[in-house]
């Protein structure tokens, strides 16, 4: 490996480094504004000047290259000087308004004039002020305090995939701004406030609402959708004040979805805080007692075969652990998790995972999208696509019409008889995909909705497989689940496992349940009649509305729990706060309900359980870490039927409890149906 | 003085008309077939020798930038790109050369991209220029008529295409990766180096950017030799310049010139002398209102090529000579000069977009007397903030004019400062305590 030289300091680094992140090997700490890992480099802050031997001006690290025998110095007077012009230079039209400052405390401009800057200000003329810009619900603007280190611009346009951040005018008059001051139109636009590095960008919903330093800081993950984003709470009190990123390198880099990051304010409204009876068609509150005795009075009286369980999409491993154990108890084997009708084979677990890992997008030269919308379904993978699609041109191909996914693709058929032509080598989009030696074959809920759902699955599975392209070092089949408590339901088999699949919602629709206890389940849609239904969950939603009882149980951010995301990683999510009123964890209102049934434990504490559900997670490798790969087991034989594939839509800010309850999602709702509306979408 | 024959701009007054008949008569696209016949190697070799720099205004060896070139045009083509954005205050050379000699420019064009493997060229045009740009324009299609340019351009075996681009009047459009950025449709901010041009330019494609001046003088030095080019001027300064003489004297005017002719007998023989006579002189700003200002006591022996002027701390640029006689306030000369930086700087980076600002607002203080002795030094280290630590060379640029001033004129400035300020005597005391409280009688 080349050698640089940097402060005296003779250090190897890998050719197409830059000189700031030679000097990081080397431990020579660079002050940065505009330089980002993640982002293209645009060298405008200028304060990352270094020295450089035969070199008259200081040099920007962060835009030079690094290369052989280099002589780099960033601890002489010149560099001194050099950072503390730009700060002045910097600071010279800042507002200075710290103390008013949401970014305060966490702010890199703070950081780095009291590290690299001068104590007083020389710059007595009028400060520049420049007017506030609109960007939506989320982003609140405070544009004089804009450094124009243009991250926010560069993520837009390259990660976010909209370019409708962009600078106007020139020189002292540039401005930031969305030009025609409407909101981002991305799921990713929150992550402009992480990268800006002043309170130029800060978050409208958690304006005023708290300092950095006084919050508690919950490493956790995110269950609002299946892929299982790092995230980190931060709280106040019981409060959730707000979610910020997690680093994550095989997962969602450093990125998170707008509806995981300000979701939270739907975790302070519409609580349920107490159980509730129904009485005379009124919900009214009662003890935990008095909940329990009228579900143990009804679950004596109803014959086992009538009583079905249903889980929801926010389940965590142990507690649909402890939901399937309360049925074991109970004699009943009606249990389900799916919302739809989709197909689901759950024999191999590589049928109902992303087995190419997210990872593995970028490492692939062909992707297919077969009925699914990666935007909506699962935004953070999308990113991916789209940075797979930016960095390595990777053609991408889609069978039914997803709509704007912030990258080129080109649509090969909308019908279940071009999977089948594609099948069968008949098709002209064979001789690309046959070119293509890593290809990744994306499956979404809406095709295996479908008739022929079993078929496009089943056969696209041999049809790889034959392929050889599933096998231990590539895997091509991949599915995209919605929910995060999907893969753990399906290894943990809570199912019912039959011939056409769907037994419970025939039985469902046929009315045979009499009784139905709905585990924090909202999405389910049937007609309710004589069923008495039993509703766990932490608000008041779809299932609450519908409940003759309510058990109220924690949210996600309110107590421990394992979750698969959708590559079969277990990830941990962490209590950062306590469960609402008289709520408990899910899992204890299930031991709770148990212990009052038949008077024993269902199980001893929460690590024998979680250690349980752990034993019994499907080819489990280790915590954090991709499933082993097992080879596949016979093919099962389905009835085509040509089918339009249709993709169904998603509410994107509406598709689950908590987002439902959180103001902020609606405000970006009803922005999203107006511009569709007005014919702005494209 | 430089005799007539070695005039390489003769129809500088559109004394023989511009149209190609008229040009040909002066010996343009005489043997350009001969000289494009005679290869690559020569005619990057012949113009090393005739030692030509840059006229934009750094001056860079044009045979050493055309050799950067790959040397053999691989995947991507290769551009030949000409700056015709003349927006340098006190500058008018390129703009004349578009109007009275055209058929040098579209020559050069075709030798410069044949030298360069490059099959397109595009010519920049500042936008005011819209006259000149029609002008050229009826030009090239002249030269199309008569097989000088398109497929096998002048009979040489190689197809060249010349295409016209407007730009929409911003100076920094001038600076070269800037330019390229606007060709491309971008927003007109200059580019990181490295990469440079030369591999990395204009579509990612190897680009060699040149001024218009530069490429209009290379047809004559190959017809006559790069000796001959050389044998003007003195080594290193070699050949002839075209000067913009404007400002306080009497017959402002452009002329060719021979390299190193000192600045007086300049003012003197051509622009009829300074307004109110050579002792009413006050200052000369050398090459441009981007380079630093010359007193007039340096002015009188000065030799005006690219190192003398360097020795002096100034430099020659585009040779835009501004004459400012003792009648004129340099003071508020410079806020102008200022003002106009802190106008067209790109915004990009932060020393020049915050820099450029300040110093303004400190000389239009200045020149009000608004300031303190203090301001002043500020003055010296927002100029120093700025240079070099900038993108391009607009930091450079907006920052050496008010250099110049300081280090020449810092009494007249200096006496213009008739603002108290508050810390005066005692440097150990803190800055926040006013002094003149201290004092018995104030308290």
């Amino acid at each position: 490996m080349p050698k640089i030289n940097i402060n005296g300091k003779e250090i190897e680094f890998e050719p197409g480094m830059t000189i700031l992140q030679a000097c990081e090997i080397a431990g020579a700490e660079i002050p940065r504004f505009c330089y980002h890992e993640r982002l293209s480099i645009a060298g405008n802050c200028r304060m990352c000047l270094v020295e450089m031997d035969k070199s008259r001006k200081p040099i920007a690290s962060c835009a030079m290259p690094a290369a052989e025998g280099m002589n780099i110095k960033t601890n002489t007077e010149m560099v001194e000087k050099a950072r503390k012009g730009v700060m002045e230079f910097l600071l010279a039209n800042h507002p200075l308004d710290c103390p008013v400052c949401d970014q305060g405390g966490e702010c890199d401009l703070q950081d780095q004039s009291l590290y690299y800057g001068v104590d007083k200000s020389r710059f007595s003329e009028n400060k520049r002020y420049v007017s506030e810009k609109y960007m939506g619900p989320l982003i609140k603007t405070q544009m004089t305090r804009c450094i124009h280190c243009t991250r926010c611009v560069r993520f837009a346009t390259e990660v976010a995939g909209v370019p409708e951040i962009g600078a106007i005018g020139r020189g002292e008059n540039m401005e930031i701004t969305t030009y025609l001051e409407k909101s981002m139109e991305s799921e990713l636009s929150g992550n402009v406030i992480d990268l800006c590095p002043v309170g130029a960008l800060t978050s409208k919903p958690y304006a005023f609402s708290a300092r950095p330093w006084e919050l508690k800081k919950t490493e956790s993950i995110d269950v609002l959708d299946a892929v299982g984003s790092n995230i980190r709470v931060d709280t106040y009190g019981w409060e959730v004040k707000r979610i910020l990123p997690r680093l994550n390198e095989d997962i969602n880099e450093e990125w998170i979805s707008d509806k995981t990051r300000y979701s939270c304010d739907g975790l302070l409204k519409q609580r349920l805080d107490t159980p509730y009876i129904k009485k005379n068609n009124k919900l009214i509150k009662c003890s935990w007692d008095e909940a329990l005795d009228v579900i143990i009075k009804k679950l004596n009286e109803t014959e086992i075969s009538n009583i079905a369980g249903h889980m929801g999409d926010l389940v965590s491993l142990e507690t649909t652990l402890a939901f399937k154990k309360f049925f074991e108890l109970l004699g009943s084997k009606n249990l389900e998790f799916r919302e739809k009708k989709f197909y689901i084979n759950s024999e191999d677990k590589m049928n109902y995972l992303f087995n190419s890992s997210i990872n593995g997008i970028e490492k692939s030269d062909l992707i297919l999208l077969v009925g699914c919308n990666p935007r909506h379904e699962a935004t953070i993978l999308n990113a991916r696509i789209r940075k797979a699609f930016k960095n390595n041109k990777t053609p991408i191909f889609s069978v039914g019409n997803p709509g704007d996914q912030t990258y080129e693709y080109k649509i090969i058929g909308d019908n279940t008889q071009t999977i089948k032509d594609i099948i069968e080598e008949k098709h002209e989009f064979n001789e690309v995909f046959n070119t293509a030696k890593k290809p990744l074959i994306i499956i979404g809920e809406s095709a295996l909705e479908l008739n022929s759902g079993g078929f496009i699955f089943e056969e696209l599975k041999n049809f790889l497989y034959q392929k050889k392209l599933i096998n231990e070092k590539w895997n091509a089949l991949n599915i995209l689940i919605q929910n995060a408590s999907t893969v753990g339901a399906l290894d943990l088999k809570i199912h019912i496992k039959d011939k056409n699949n769907y037994e419970f919602f025939d039985n469902i629709e046929n009315n045979k349940f009499k009784l139905l206890y709905l585990l924090n389940s909202d999405n389910l849609k049937f007609e309710k009649n004589d069923e008495f239904v039993i509703y766990q969950g932490s608000h008041g939603d779809r299932g609450a509305e519908i409940a003759d009882v309510i058990l109220p149980s924690a949210a996600y951010t309110e107590e421990n729990g394992l979750y698969q995301n959708l590559e079969g990683r277990v990830q941990e999510c962490r209590k950062a706060s306590y469960p609402a009123g008289e709520a408990l964890e899910s899992w204890k209102v299930l031991n709770k309900l148990t212990n009052a049934y038949k008077n024993k434990n269902l199980f001893n504490s929460f690590n024998t359980l979680r250690n349980e559900a752990l034993e019994k997670v499907v080819n489990f490798e280790s915590l954090n870490k991709l499933p082993k790969y097992k080879n596949p087991s016979k093919k099962v034989n389905n009835n085509f039927k040509n089918e339009n594939i249709h993709i169904n839509p998603i509410d994107y800010y509406f598709s689950n409890s908590i987002s439902r309850a959180s103001k902020v999602m609606s405000e970006c709702r009803d922005i999203k149906i107006k511009y569709q509306k007005s014919g702005t979408n494209n | 003085m430089l005799k007539e024959e070695n005039k390489i701009f003769k129809n500088l007054y559109n004394n023989h008309g511009w149209e190609l008949e008229k040009a040909i008569e002066r010996d343009d696209w005489k043997n350009t077939k001969e000289i494009i016949s005679k290869g690559k190697e020569w005619i990057i070799n012949e113009i090393k020798i005739s030692e030509l720099r840059g006229r934009g205004g750094a001056g860079f060896s044009t045979g050493m930038k055309w050799s950067f070139a790959p040397k053999k045009v691989g995947s991507r083509p290769h551009y030949l790109v000409i700056n015709a954005d003349e927006s340098e205050p006190g500058t008018c050379k390129d703009r004349d050369i578009l109007r009275f000699e055209p058929q040098k420019l579209i020559e050069g064009c075709l030798i410069a991209g044949f030298a360069v493997g490059a099959h397109v060229c595009y010519i920049y045009i500042r936008g005011e220029y819209s006259f000149e740009g029609q002008r050229l324009q009826d030009a090239i299609n002249q030269a199309y008529k008569k097989n000088f340019l398109g497929k096998n351009a002048c009979g040489s075996g190689w197809d060249f295409d010349i295409h016209i681009h407007y730009g929409a009047g911003a100076y920094i459009c001038g600076e070269e990766t800037a330019l390229l950025e606007s060709i491309e449709g971008n927003k007109g901010q200059p580019r990181l180096k490295p990469p440079f041009p030369a591999l990395v330019g204009l579509y990612g494609c190897p680009t060699i950017v040149n001024n218009v001046e530069t490429i209009a003088v290379v047809p004559t030095i190959l017809r006559r030799g790069g000796k001959w080019f050389a044998s003007l001027g003195r080594p290193k300064n070699t050949g002839t310049k075209i000067f913009c003489i404007s400002g306080n004297v009497n017959s402002p005017c452009n002329v060719e010139e021979e390299m190193g002719i000192p600045l007086k007998e300049l003012i003197n023989t051509y622009a009829g002398g300074v307004v109110g006579g050579w002792e009413n002189l006050q200052a000369v700003i050398p090459g441009g209102s981007s380079m630093p200002l010359l007193p007039k006591k340096i002015c009188e022996t000065i030799k005006m090529d690219f190192d003398s002027l360097i020795e002096n701390k100034s430099g020659l640029g585009t040779a835009g000579i501004v004459v400012i006689n003792k009648d004129q306030d340099i003071v508020s000369c410079m806020a102008r000069i200022a003002r106009f930086y802190k106008h067209e700087s790109c915004g990009q980076c932060t020393p020049c977009r915050e820099g450029s600002g300040w110093m303004w607002r400190i000389l239009n203080r200045a020149t009000k007397g608004e300031t303190t002795l203090s301001d002043i030094d500020l003055l010296d280290d927002v100029t120093k903030q700025i240079e070099g630590h900038t993108i391009c060379a607009f930091g450079e640029g907006s920052a050496w004019p008010v250099q110049g001033l300081l280090r020449h004129f810092r009494k007249e400035i200096d006496k213009k400062c008739s603002n108290d300020p508050l810390i005066k005597k005692k440097k150990d005391v803190p800055y926040l305590v006013d002094q003149h409280l201290l004092e018995k009688k104030n308290a």
